[in-house]
């Protein structure tokens, strides 16, 4: 692909970005305001908030995070090699079979350890 | 011509961005200029036509380690009230450390001959790499099962561990 194939993503850009700023801006200038406290919550039709948003995260969180970004990169990897499969035959499929197998052993130990469950 | 507009336009974009991370006194409002950096350097990706790297730079940086990076700080420290000055004792050291990498950096690819020519960048080059991945990458490519599989492994001894 030459960049002149990535003009509609820019167009859609700026098309796209405008009618979002014109979206919040809008109804700021123009709309009637008359706040109150329930309107002010940060989800007004959710759960009451107990806490303050901002403070200090379980590390569950950043298990899950690391988990993903783990997976993310398997994902990268198996993207080109699903592409020319075709050429490789039997010994490219041992090799990424190898990679997801080492991989695997991870995963079933992350499993084992109960990372997946929510405490 | 639009594609050294487009260039300039993105670096200049890149570095403004870069500068926020550096210069911003709350952390988490720096994580957030680092997701636009990265962004910047992906476009630039794209507009060298490394189609690969550009969606790897979108998935890997922008979608999973910029989570990371959130989640971390938001994990080691409240991120209100916490707006010191990003500027400590050091900082002097540090802009002469960075000032040196960068001209030992300009002075070495002042040197090297990187070729004049550049390549045009094949039909499938993606099916290239992943040809390349299983032939004479091979074994850079499993060890990066094996450090993938360390991360995984240490990342749950770390935090689970000393959790329960």
């Amino acid at each position: 692909m030459t960049s002149a194939d990535y003009l509609p993503i820019l167009i859609l850009i700026l098309i796209a970005a405008p009618f979002a700023g014109i979206a919040i801006l809008l109804p700021s200038v123009l709309g009637p305001k008359n706040p109150n406290r329930m309107k002010q919550e940060a989800i007004e039709s959710g759960m009451i908030p107990f806490a303050d948003a901002r403070r200090r995260f379980p590390v569950q969180y950043y298990m899950v995070a690391v988990l993903f970004i783990i997976f993310d990169i398997e994902v990268i990897f198996l993207f080109p090699w699903a592409v020319s499969l075709n050429q490789l035959k039997i010994f490219g499929l041992i090799e990424m079979g190898v990679f997801l197998g080492i991989l695997l052993i991870g995963y079933l130990y992350v499993w084992k350890k109960g990372a997946f469950e929510w405490e | 011509m639009a594609q050294q507009a487009l260039f300039l336009i993105m670096a200049v974009f890149t570095l403004g961005m870069a500068l926020g991370t550096v210069t911003s006194r709350n952390i988490f409002h720096s994580a957030l200029f680092l997701v636009g950096s990265f962004a910047g350097v992906a476009v630039i990706y794209f507009l060298l036509e490394a189609e690969f790297v550009g969606v790897a730079q979108i998935i890997i940086y922008i979608g999973a380690i910029a989570t990371l990076i959130i989640f971390a700080i938001m994990l080691s420290r409240s991120v209100t009230g916490q707006n010191g000055s990003p500027m400590n004792r050091q900082w002097a050291f540090a802009a002469l450390g960075a000032a040196l990498l960068f001209a030992a950096l300009a002075w070495l690819f002042s040197r090297v001959d990187f070729g004049s020519t550049a390549q045009p960048v094949p039909e499938d080059a993606i099916a290239l790499i992943g040809a390349g991945l299983v032939t004479e990458y091979v074994i850079p490519f499993e060890v990066a099962s094996i450090l993938l599989l360390v991360a995984l492994v240490g990342a749950i001894l770390i935090a689970r561990e000393r959790h329960s």
